[in-house]
Order: structure tokens, then C-alpha cells, then sequence
């Protein structure tokens, strides 16, 4: 009884105003301004007249304990031991006293620690764990990230795009990553249904909630009722996994067959235009470790493409609303398919019923 | 050490790499090694050797921590478990060094050493434990005052932006709230009672720099009633080319703000003079463009709250689905008695109507807008539409005849 007394419980996380540098604290809520001096530094002005900067740097999200330490050593040596990390998982060294800034800035360019993210860059990925530490992958996340963000290095540190752009991936049609309103978005997709273990199935599931798990009601019971499983019309299957989470004797994975798909033009900023989700570009690439380079190729030429004829400002999405999606396929030459032609619910919203195409 | 001479090749290149953090373990954590290990077999085999699941957690919780096993575990015995814990992120993700020393330190003792800074939720995610460090485990993060965050069919760790803390844009403080809202329903995010899983995101403007209108079942966005300020003097330095349109953010050098600006309202609420910048406010719809571009010209106004919006997840299962206006505009001051009665009638209507693994957003298509909105209370507005119907199917109930008998033109909760 003392011993359960003694656990701490239901504490929640601890009140921020812990973490806040003296000056935000001072300032809290009464900031006026703010500039972005250069690629990855940002200075805050309040209406006190006071200031902070920020240094963003680049962050894999998968970090050690060793490189979280010695991030913290830098802030202790710059600011005063405080930091955050952003929402793209981006790190920020927040730099009270203006004098050191100079010095952290080179301390970082001698350990290798690269600063971006801001404005019109491309910042961080926003992506899942992948084959590090999920069971329902269809691609690698961390990897499929490093190569894209090794091959767009040149954006993530400059201001050179019509407006920033938010690359995000999921390694399965889960999307823990919640990817669907990036301007483009990097998504694992299983292409086969699933592999039943007819042995397992009875020890490990539940057959009422397997059935009911599906979206399109492909799975029922198995027809000869002395095998206790269940049986996948296959035309039906559209490989969402779902049934894979609620039973795990119904694997999906095919390594030759998953992959990657890429849809372009969400956002959630409210600027100018409403949030949009992203639509499918490219239905499928080959699922390549260790570089994945047909991914990062597609994905680059969107970029140029995207860069060369937007109007300024004009976010992936926009500039595809403009030029309409017939002239989105042609320039970035990807073939039009099936796949691209919806039929799932709400399909209908997608179809044209204009004369407003272009040949 | 398992070679791994696929994944060596992801330390090349200028982006940080995980890869070689990872090594930097490799001395004192055998588990790592392991870990390297069956990565370079997924990279090899493309595919995933992580098993289903499996329920694992600490004393009195059923969230927070996700069971994780190899399916290689002869090979790779470091990962015969290797369970995520899911650690509460403060608001805002503001740390000190010594909070992050006090983190590592945890972990170090009984775990991997491996963190996601952060998960996709927003927690901190320690990568990699075995069953019988877990409650030892939990027990020193809360005596550090850190504690476990959600999953499964919970309350999830509500995340939120910047704030006030370091944005002249936040309409409200984010992370008050969001500090409040967790400490709120701390025993739903320990303990899975719900149909699914249930997320608050809270950004302070609608640049919505937390997503919250695309991942959160209730967004909470900041929002100004009252006029945009402006410094006349600013817009005349931004016209002259001394100030950078974005402060300084983008490729271009000087604002042309009748083109970059005035026309691209979407609203055409804006006109431009050469020397006055003019704004019909009541016809402003928050885009945030104009502010966007020109930050020390214009300021969100000062009558500022919230609107919230419902609703919104990923793909699975109906299809991804955006937040919905329901109140167009909320004050947002602790401790947020309006925000917490609407979400706990939301909360309890998707108890008593949700069905297992739907999501509250699936669940008003599924029974129906006005549904929903009258068992919150909530009067038709129509700020939480594009659009009306274009069909001629709507219903008309008895509440509708009696408030006709009654001489109202039509039936509203309020």
C-alpha cells in the first residue's frame, strides 16, 4: 500500500513557463515583429524594444541521447541552456545576447550543423518511424528523408522558391505522419492484398471485428466453416492495411511490389487560398534503398518545375490551380492513369463537369 | 558488429544522418548495434522485421507506451523488445539544457538511448526498452516531473504552436491552453476509453503552423474580430524597397504591394493609394497574406479568440478528412470553461454514438450535421459552410414545426 502511496501519476507534462529564456518571458505576448535576417536566423522584436534570434537547424527527429547532449552544450555555451525544437522538427537555439550570435554561427558551421528552414526554403521532412521501429511499413521512412533532403540541400539553406515548401512522408496509408495537406507528399503504399495465415488467424483475431475493419467490405467468413478465417475478395481490396491493424494474421507486405507514391499541392496555411489536401501525382515508384533515387529524382523535378512557373508567392497548390492539373501532368511529364482517376467516396467533387480544360 | 553497408551509404551527403548518429552509440549500447543491424535487413529484403503490436504498459495506464518486438529476435536479441514510450512534450516544445540532460540521463539508464525529437503527435518519443524498465522508467521521468503522453483510443497529447511566446501573430496563448487542456483530461489520455483516438491541436493564427485544421479532431484556431493594425510609416518603407517583403524571407527584394499585396486578397478588401495602405475590414475573411508579407506593417487585431473547428484525420478509413467550423469565434481565456463544455459534449455524443475505431468526423457525416450541432447546443451558422446544398432533401423535424407554430421563423438551439 505505501509503495503504490509513493507513484506519481497524472502529472502531465511540465508547465512550459519552465523552459521560457528570461526575455520571452518578459515579452510574452507582446512581441511586435519579426525579420528573417538570413536562411535559418530569425530575430524577434517586442513592442519593449527587446529582441531574440533563433538559429534553426536541421534535425534527422531521430535523435541519440549523445547528439541530444550536445545540442544542450551548445545552448549552455550561447543561450544560456534554451532551446526548442519546431513543428517541423527542426531545432532552435534561442540567442538572447546579440554578441553571441556571430560565434554560434560559427561553431556550427565547424561542427557540421546546418541552419535553414525559414521562409522560403524547404524545410525539414515531417515523416514517421518506417523500417526503424514500425510493423506496417510499406518504404523505410528516415532513409527515404536523408536522400531527398542530401538531393534539395540547396533549398533548405536559401530563399530562392515562389513560397515555402512543406515536404512531408508517410510509410503507409495510415499516415501517422498526417501528410495529406503537404505541398508534397512522400507515401508508402502496399499494391497487394493481404497474405492470410489461415493457422494463426483463430489464436490471434477476432473474426466479427476483422470483417467489420474493412472500408469496402471485401472480407468474410471462410466459406468452409471447419476453418475458423476468413477469406478477401480481392477485387474489392484497396490495401489500406486496416484489417492488418485489428488482426495481425492478415500481413500485407510485398517486397517487391510496395512502394512509393506522390501526391502534390495541400497546405494548411489559410493564406490567400484555404487549406487544400494533396492530390496523387505519381501513383508509384519502386521501393529502392538505400538512396531510393527514382523518388528523389520525381520529386526534384516537381520542385524545378514548381519553381520555374509559379507567380510569386504562389504556394505548389496554387500554382497548380492556375495552370490547371492537365498542364501540371504535362510539364512534369508524368503519364496520367487510372489510379489518378478517383473512385473511392466523394469521388464525384473530382470530376470535371467544365469546358474549362486546356489542350 | 553487423556490417551494414546499405545503410553506410546514408552517412554521406550534407543532411544530418541518422546513421551516424546511431554509430555514436554503438560503444555503449548494444542494442543499437542490433538495431543497425535489422534496419540493413529491412533496407536489404524491403521489408518491415518489427512484429504486430503486442500489450504492454505501465502500472494503472493503458496508453503511452506502444509493445514493439523483432521478429528476428535470435538474430538481433538487443531488440527481442524494443517498446516506444510516448513522454508528454512541454507546450510549445521550449526546453533547458538541464531538462534535456535530466531526459537523457532517464533514458540512458533504461533504454536505447535513441529519442525522436518529436513524434508526429508531438510527443517526445523514447525509441527502444525492454518490458521490466517501463515502470522504473516511467517512475524517474515523473519524478523529474515529465510524464507518459497518449495512444490508442485516447486523448492524445494535445500539441500547439509558438504561441505568444515568440509570435506577434498568436491570437491567444496557445500554450496556456494546451498546458491546461492536457492537465484537463489527463485520466483520458492514460486510459483509452473513447471509440478512437481523439486529438486537440491549437495554433495561434490561421497560418496554422501546427496543421492542427488537417490532424486534429478539434482545431483551435486563433482569430481577430476587430481590424488589422497598421503602421502607415512601415507600408511606405515597404513600398520604398527599405523594408523586405516576409521579413527578409523570400527571393524577392522589394514588395510591389498594389500586385503582391492588394491583388491578391482574396477578398479585394484592400486598396493601395502609393502612400496609404486601406483595408475594408468587415470584409477581411483572416487569410493572413497581407501580414504575412509585410510583418512589421500589419498585426493580427486586438479582439482576438478562437474559432474551432471538428473533425479533421488522416486517410483511414472514410478518406482524410479537414476540421469544420462549428463556433466561428470563441474567447480563449483560462480556464477555458467554454472550450472544455463544448468538447466534453462532443466527447460524450461519440461515446454514446460512435461505433469502435471511428473518428468523431466520420461519425457526424455518418449521422449528420445538424445531429451533431444540436447535441452540442450549437445554432446553425453560416460561417461553418462553403457552400449550401444543392439538393432538395432537407429534413424537417417537429422542432422546426413548433417554432413556426410559435411565430419564429425558424428553430435554432439558442
Amino acid at each position: 500500500m505505501s509503495e503504490e502511496a509513493e507513484r506519481i501519476t497524472d502529472i502531465g507534462p511540465p508547465h512550459y513557463s519552465k523552459f521560457l529564456p528570461p526575455v520571452v518571458k518578459d515579452n510574452y505576448g507582446k512581441w511586435k515583429y519579426h525579420e528573417i535576417l538570413e536562411p535559418g536566423i530569425l530575430r524577434h522584436v517586442a513592442e519593449s524594444g527587446d529582441e531574440i534570434f533563433s538559429i534553426r537547424v536541421a534535425s534527422p527527429r531521430i535523435l541519440t541521447t549523445l547528439q541530444a547532449r550536445d545540442l544542450a552544450e551548445i545552448s549552455d555555451k550561447y543561450c544560456e541552456g534554451f532551446m526548442r525544437f519546431t513543428s517541423r522538427h527542426n531545432f532552435e537555439f534561442l540567442v538572447s545576447d546579440k554578441s553571441k550570435l556571430e560565434p554560434l554561427k560559427a561553431e556550427l558551421a565547424q561542427r557540421g550543423i546546418p541552419k535553414g528552414g525559414t521562409g522560403h526554403s524547404i524545410t525539414n521532412i515531417v515523416h514517421t518511424q518506417g523500417w526503424i521501429h514500425c510493423h506496417t511499413p510499406a518504404i523505410d521512412a528516415s532513409g527515404v528523408v536523408k536522400a531527398v533532403m542530401d538531393d534539395l540541400f540547396e533549398y533548405f539553406g536559401s530563399h530562392q522558391l515562389p513560397a515555402q515548401l512543406r515536404i512531408s512522408l508517410a510509410c503507409c496509408l495510415n499516415m501517422c505522419g498526417a501528410v495529406h495537406c503537404s505541398d508534397i507528399a512522400i507515401l508508402g503504399v502496399h499494391r497487394t492484398p493481404p497474405h492470410i495465415a489461415h493457422d494463426k488467424l483463430r489464436h490471434l483475431c477476432e473474426i466479427p471485428t476483422t470483417i467489420a475493419s474493412c472500408p469496402t467490405g471485401a472480407i468474410r467468413p471462410h466459406p468452409d466453416k471447419s476453418i475458423k478465417s476468413v477469406v478477401v475478395n480481392e477485387e474489392r481490396c484497396m490495401y489500406c492495411g486496416n484489417c492488418y491493424t485489428m488482426c495481425p494474421a492478415m500481413p500485407l507486405f510485398d517486397a517487391e511490389k510496395g512502394g512509393v507514391a506522390l501526391l502534390v499541392g495541400g497546405k494548411v496555411s489559410n493564406a490567400v487560398n484555404p487549406p487544400m489536401f494533396s492530390r496523387l501525382a505519381v501513383p508509384y515508384i519502386p521501393n529502392n534503398p538505400p538512396r531510393w533515387p527514382e523518388t528523389v529524382q520525381a520529386i526534384r523535378k516537381i520542385v524545378i518545375k514548381y519553381a520555374e512557373g509559379a507567380n510569386k508567392w504562389e504556394r505548389v497548390g496554387e500554382w497548380i490551380q492556375r495552370i490547371g492539373w492537365e498542364k501540371f501532368f504535362e510539364v512534369c511529364d508524368i503519364p496520367f492513369t487510372f489510379q489518378h482517376i478517383d473512385d473511392y467516396r466523394w469521388a464525384y467533387d473530382t470530376y470535371r463537369t467544365s469546358m474549362h480544360f486546356k489542350f | 558488429m553487423h556490417k551494414t553497408p546499405l545503410l553506410d551509404q546514408l552517412e554521406s551527403g550534407p543532411y544530418p544522418s541518422f546513421v551516424t548518429d546511431l554509430k555514436r552509440l554503438l560503444p555503449t549500447k548494444p542494442q543499437v548495434n542490433d538495431l543497425l543491424g535489422q534496419l540493413e535487413r529491412s533496407y536489404k529484403e524491403k521489408i518491415t522485421h518489427w512484429k504486430h503490436g503486442g500489450i504492454v504498459g505501465v502500472l494503472g495506464y493503458g496508453s503511452g507506451i506502444i509493445g514493439r518486438y523483432s521478429d528476428l529476435p535470435n538474430e538481433f536479441p538487443g531488440l527481442e523488445h524494443f517498446h516506444t514510450m510516448r513522454i508528454n512534450q512541454p507546450s510549445g516544445w521550449f526546453y533547458t539544457s538541464a531538462a534535456i540532460r535530466e531526459l537523457c540521463d532517464i533514458w540512458d539508464q533504461y533504454g536505447s538511448g535513441v529519442l525522436n525529437m518529436h513524434g508526429a503527435t508531438g510527443d517526445i518519443v523514447f525509441l527502444g526498452t525492454r518490458t521490466e524498465e517501463l515502470e522504473p522508467c516511467f517512475q524517474a521521468l515523473a519524478r523529474k516531473g515529465f510524464d507518459i503522453g497518449g495512444s490508442g483510443s485516447a486523448m492524445r497529447s494535445p500539441s500547439c504552436c509558438v504561441g505568444p511566446a515568440r509570435c506577434e501573430w498568436s491570437c491567444y496563448d496557445t500554450l496556456e491552453a494546451c498546458y491546461d487542456i492536457t492537465q484537463e483530461y489527463q485520466f483520458e489520455l492514460h486510459r483509452p476509453s473513447f471509440p478512437y483516438k481523439f486529438k486537440f491541436k491549437f495554433s495561434g493564427c490561421p497560418n496554422d503552423c501546427v496543421a492542427s485544421v488537417a490532424r486534429a479532431d478539434c482545431s483551435v484556431i486563433g482569430v481577430w474580430k476587430d481590424d488589422i493594425r497598421i503602421d502607415q510609416s512601415a507600408v511606405k518603407a515597404y513600398a520604398g524597397g527599405e523594408l523586405k517583403p516576409r521579413g527578409g524571407g523570400s527571393p524577392y527584394a522589394k514588395l510591389d504591394i498594389q500586385a503582391d499585396v492588394v491583388e491578391l486578397c482574396p477578398t479585394g478588401c484592400m486598396s493601395f493609394d502609393g502612400s496609404t495602405l486601406k483595408i475594408d475590414n468587415r470584409n477581411c475573411n483572416h487569410c493572413m497574406h497581407c501580414i504575412n508579407l509585410m510583418p512589421q506593417a500589419l498585426r493580427p487585431g486586438t479582439e482576438t479568440g478562437a474559432t474551432l473547428l471538428i473533425g479533421s484525420h488522416a486517410p483511414i478509413l472514410e478518406g482524410a478528412q479537414m476540421s469544420w467550423v462549428i463556433v466561428p469565434f470563441m474567447e480563449m481565456e483560462p480556464p477555458y470553461d467554454n472550450l472544455k463544455e463544448i468538447a466534453g459534449n462532443i466527447m460524450e455524443w461519440w461515446a454514446e454514438n460512435g461505433k469502435n475505431r471511428e473518428r468523431v468526423g466520420e461519425l457526424i457525416l455518418r449521422l449528420g450535421m445538424r445531429n451533431f450541432l444540436e447535441a452540442l447546443g450549437l445554432p446553425p451558422v453560416p460561417q461553418s459552410i462553403k457552400i449550401p446544398r444543392a439538393n432538395p432533401f432537407f429534413f424537417w423535424k417537429d422542432a422546426d414545426f413548433e417554432a413556426e407554430a410559435a411565430g419564429k421563423k425558424y428553430y435554432t438551439t439558442k
